[in-house]
């Protein structure tokens, strides 16, 4: 018996992956839970598991390939004794879900949001037999790496013209960045020229190794929301050596993403400082004590960690700023949850990991969890779900430098706050010069949500708690 | 190594000067790849141009000459019988494929392709050696390599009671037959297929007597039976002997001529005549080139095993033509040599063609392309069929030719249109518009309101598109009475 194994979904607003790596052989026997593919999606690297046992009769994909969800990835000859599950069960459909359930996660959930999200593929047709379509269509269709099973078709008997194939590379550039349902909040965007505090400046990759040679998805980025307009380039080879790298994988989401935030969010920063003097003072004295109480020197009282613990309490205060406007039917979603979406630099690209209901989770949880996204994000192997659901987002370039920045909005929230450096400043205190701590923030904001002084006085209000431990510790 | 071997770097080695290797040379010169075409014959063109294609079809112009004279009677005219010169009728042939030969050698040049004859056997994935005749041979290194060395005739040794027998002038193979050497008075053509049928075509024209002996149940195995049935009767009347279901057990040559033992159903158990032609078939020239020194892999047959973009399982190894499979026919090989020179020069190219037309030119030519109704049957696809009789049109009655159909095979759930097949007269130039057609995708409608010059033959794919739809309105009609009278 032949089965069959295509690409599952992969969590929501996901249709399509690169392959990375091929792990088995045609020929191969193949245990269950076994790893046969490494793929990148548009948010992280992930480990398939083998659904079944048997031999691999057939793998139609290769290593570099992009494939969509539901192509056939792999088919094994499986002995016909019946006791091999059929890919259709529950469980054996989420194999990638498997990663993400070590955090518990219900797996039956995973795959309803799986469900929503490839709603918004057009829908899909059977995949035998030739679709009919003229050569040149045919053409077009490889030269944009599309499969035609997967294009809706607008001429008689199913016949696919060139206006469907160009209407289908457009769209599914727009599917890829149009929130697939009210719970896609999970974007990875974050303004580019962040980076988390815990990046250290290193060495940055090559551009060949970050994107890789061979061309990807080529098709161009005019069919994004704003000016369709093609934009007229100056021959850049006339002035000197260039090279030309294509768009890929995280790169191009974010580039994607960056563009709807900027298309669609009308920007307002407003920026602020706090006097972190006796925080700072009390971390470095606890800073020990803390860390030894996990036994891991990663888990730290950082700033972002107190900082993350005064958004929950700003946003229960100024809820606009947890919100999320829907253009669609034009209402402001309110979120009664608390989860804040922290930019981590990677060799990959900006990825923004998620922690959830951080209101309800201590100092120290929160620092736990901190340190754990980001290593794991940092190592492409950050489980999907916790890049999802974000309300608002927090990025930190202190460890690079910068006095202040203008950080955009994680495009569908409404803000984002930016920390810079906290630098050592003469800072005048009853009448007198001191040295004190002073943190820059700036906090940009979709103007549609919310207004300019709402944004100071929530500002503010992380501010004041910054400021002072003491009430800090009460309104936690 | 041979010592003093020479050594030449190429981009690319195309073995083979057939209309597969020398398109795909000359395509990938034109992209700017530095190409060699390796051909072990002394003048390209392959069996196409020398051996095939266009030899048969210059002698089954002479027999369609022929044939139109005698059936001019019909109309009025009388010409008495033809006087045939075979010499003039060689020299005119051979002056056709030597014209067409140097065509292909100055588009090379001008292409910038040049040519190495000699037989090419792979040393490594990398490298071939070529022994030129008369000369010491050549180490060829490639970055990638194109094979098109096509195929060469079934001979069925085992046949032949005295296996030398079948070196000898009176067993003909299609080559040979091609040569023309002289007229036998007798002849037996062993296989019925279209090779057999139109060199017995050819023969039957210039005055031989012609008997075709087919093991299975039909001519043309393969082409659907509708089709073949008015070709049937023709050849019926203008062979001597056609016998189907029948079994060749041997063949020996005699001093007068040949002689074959065949067992079938009312069949005399001994057939004689001056010559014999063995045209069972083809097999592709995967063997004695030194494949096995390459990655390349092939199938029982002996088909090179290659994916849509004509790379064999070796990755610098393309295969093209009918060494890469069925149908073993030029104008296949001449889209896989595009393919495999676009996506050598990094074109997104594959050979997704939806059809390759089959053409056998007899009279009356039969044609068809997509899918047959055989086909279909045999791989249980849904389709309806619409058809046209050649009898009902003007134009085929104005050339006194009214032996011929069209039939179109259509999706009736669609009306998207999957197969066509004529026979008739210039069956194989009217098959074009089917292959654009669906190549298209195009339904019923498509044929059936595109405007047919009038009078011509290629209304009857019109008509036969058009009286499709009537019959699904019809039915249509029906359906809904139906439901009508249920409710």
């Amino acid at each position: 018996m032949t089965v069959e194994f295509k690409l599952p979904d992969l969590g929501e607003g996901i249709h399509e992956a690169e392959i990375i790596a091929v792990k088995v052989k045609e020929g191969e026997m193949v245990k269950e839970d076994q790893i046969i593919f490494e793929v990148e999606t548009d948010k992280a690297v992930v480990e398939i598991p083998s659904p079944h046992a048997g031999v691999v009769a057939k793998i139609p994909v290769a290593a570099g390939q992009t494939v969509k969800v539901g192509c056939v990835m792999i088919a094994y000859d499986i002995a016909a004794k019946g006791q091999a599950a059929p890919a259709a069960s529950p469980q054996t459909a989420t194999p990638v879900a498997a990663q993400a359930a070590a955090q518990a996660a219900p797996v039956k959930q995973a795959v309803a949001a799986g469900n929503n999200g490839a709603q918004t593929q057009p829908a899909t047709k059977t995949a035998s037999g030739p679709v009919p379509a003229t050569p040149a269509t045919r053409r077009l269709a490889r030269e944009l790496g599309i499969d035609l099973h997967q294009v809706n078709a607008s001429g008689p008997a199913g016949r696919v013209l060139k206006e469907d194939v160009m209407a289908y590379a457009a769209g599914s550039l727009e599917s890829r960045i149009q929130p697939s349902g009210a719970s896609n909040t999970a974007n990875t965007a974050n303004s580019a020229s962040n980076t988390s505090s815990k990046t250290q400046a290193a060495a940055a990759p090559s551009m060949k190794d970050k994107y890789g040679g061979t061309s990807g998805d080529a098709a161009p980025l005019v069919a994004l929301g704003g000016n369709n307009a093609p934009v007229e380039y100056p021959d850049f080879a006339k002035y000197g050596d260039v090279e030309r790298l294509p768009l890929k994988s995280i790169r191009r989401k974010i580039a994607m993403n960056m563009t709807q935030a900027w298309t669609h969010i009308p920007h307002v920063t407003h920026f602020d400082e706090a006097n972190v003097t006796e925080l700072s003072s009390l971390v470095t004295k606890y800073e020990k004590e803390f860390s030894a109480r996990s036994g891991d020197n990663k888990v730290r009282p950082t700033l972002t960690v107190f900082t993350i613990k005064a958004l929950a309490s700003a946003l229960k205060l100024y809820p606009q700023f947890n919100s999320s406007l829907d253009e669609n039917t034009g209402e402001i979603v309110i979120k009664h949850y608390y989860n804040i979406g922290v930019a981590v630099a990677t060799e990959r690209g900006l990825i923004v990991p998620v922690i959830k209901n951080v209101d309800q989770k201590s100092f120290y949880d929160i620092a736990v969890e901190l340190a754990d996204i980001a290593a794991k994000t940092r190592a492409g192997k950050i489980e999907l779900e916790r890049l999802q659901g974000g309300t608002f987002t927090l990025t930190n370039i202190g460890a690079i430098g910068g006095t202040s920045m203008s950080p955009m909005v994680n495009f569908p929230e409404a803000a984002i706050l930016g920390m810079a450096r906290a630098s050592q400043k003469p800072i005048v205190k009853d009448g007198q010069i001191v040295i004190g701590t002073i943190l820059p923030l700036a906090m940009s904001f979709d103007h549609r949500l919310a207004d300019g002084a709402e944004a100071a006085y929530f500002v503010q209000h992380v501010v004041k708690l910054l400021e002072d431990p003491f009430k800090f510790v009460l309104e936690a | 190594m041979v010592v003093g071997e020479m050594v030449q770097e190429v981009d690319l080695a195309v073995i083979g000067g057939g209309p597969g290797g020398y398109t795909a040379a000359l395509r990938a010169a034109e992209l700017g790849i530095k190409t060699l075409l390796i051909d072990a014959a002394p003048k390209p063109g392959g069996v196409c141009l020398h051996m095939g294609c266009i030899p048969s079809k210059a002698l089954l112009h002479a027999a369609e000459v022929i044939y139109s004279s005698k059936s001019a009677e019909k109309i009025g005219i009388t010409f008495g019988p033809a006087k045939i010169d075979v010499d003039a009728l060689r020299t005119w042939k051979t002056g056709v494929i030597d014209k067409l030969s140097q065509g292909i050698v100055g588009m090379c040049k001008s292409a910038g392709v040049e040519i190495l004859h000699g037989k090419a056997t792979f040393q490594d994935s990398r490298s071939v050696r070529v022994d030129c005749p008369g000369e010491s041979a050549m180490r060829i290194k490639f970055k990638h390599c194109i094979l098109a060395t096509g195929s060469r005739p079934v001979k069925l040794p085992k046949l032949f009671k005295n296996e030398e027998d079948i070196n000898s002038p009176k067993v003909l193979d299609s080559t040979s037959a091609l040569d023309l050497a002289d007229i036998p008075k007798k002849l037996i053509v062993v296989g019925g297929g279209y090779i057999g049928l139109e060199l017995g075509t050819v023969y039957a024209a210039l005055g031989s007597e012609v008997t075709v002996v087919e093991m299975t149940e039909g001519l043309l195995p393969g082409a659907d039976r509708d089709l073949v049935r008015p070709l049937a009767n023709k050849l019926g009347e203008m062979f001597k002997a056609i016998y189907l279901n029948t079994k060749v057990n041997n063949i020996s040559v005699t001093k007068s001529g040949v002689e074959l033992e065949v067992s079938g159903k009312d069949v005399p158990e001994k057939l004689t005549a001056d010559k014999v032609l063995i045209s069972v078939g083809r097999r592709p020239n995967s063997d004695g080139i030194g494949l096995e020194a390459t990655q390349v892999e092939i199938d029982q047959f002996g088909f090179v095993l290659s994916d849509e973009t004509c790379r064999t399982k070796d990755k610098r190894i393309f295969s093209i033509g009918d060494i890469s499979g069925q149908p073993m026919l030029a104008h296949r090989a001449i889209r896989q040599a595009y393919v495999a020179a676009e996506v050598l020069a990094g074109k997104p190219s594959a050979f997704d063609n939806r059809c390759v037309p089959a053409v056998v030119f007899t009279e009356p030519e039969v044609a068809w392309c997509g899918l047959t109704e055989t086909e279909a049957k045999a791989k249980n696809i849904s389709f309806s069929t619409a058809k046209f009789p050649w009898s009902a049109s003007g134009r085929a009655m104005t050339i006194a030719d009214t032996n011929g159909t069209t039939k179109v095979l259509f999706d009736p759930s669609t009306s998207l249109v999957l197969g066509v097949g004529i026979v008739g007269p210039r069956a194989g130039d009217l098959i074009s518009e089917a292959v654009v057609a669906i190549e298209m995708g195009a339904v019923l409608e498509d044929l059936a309101v595109a405007i047919h010059p009038h009078p011509t033959l290629s209304e009857t794919l019109n008509e036969a598109a058009m009286s499709a739809l009537s019959r699904l309105d019809r039915q249509a009609k029906k359906d809904s009475e139906k439901q009508i009278s249920s409710t």
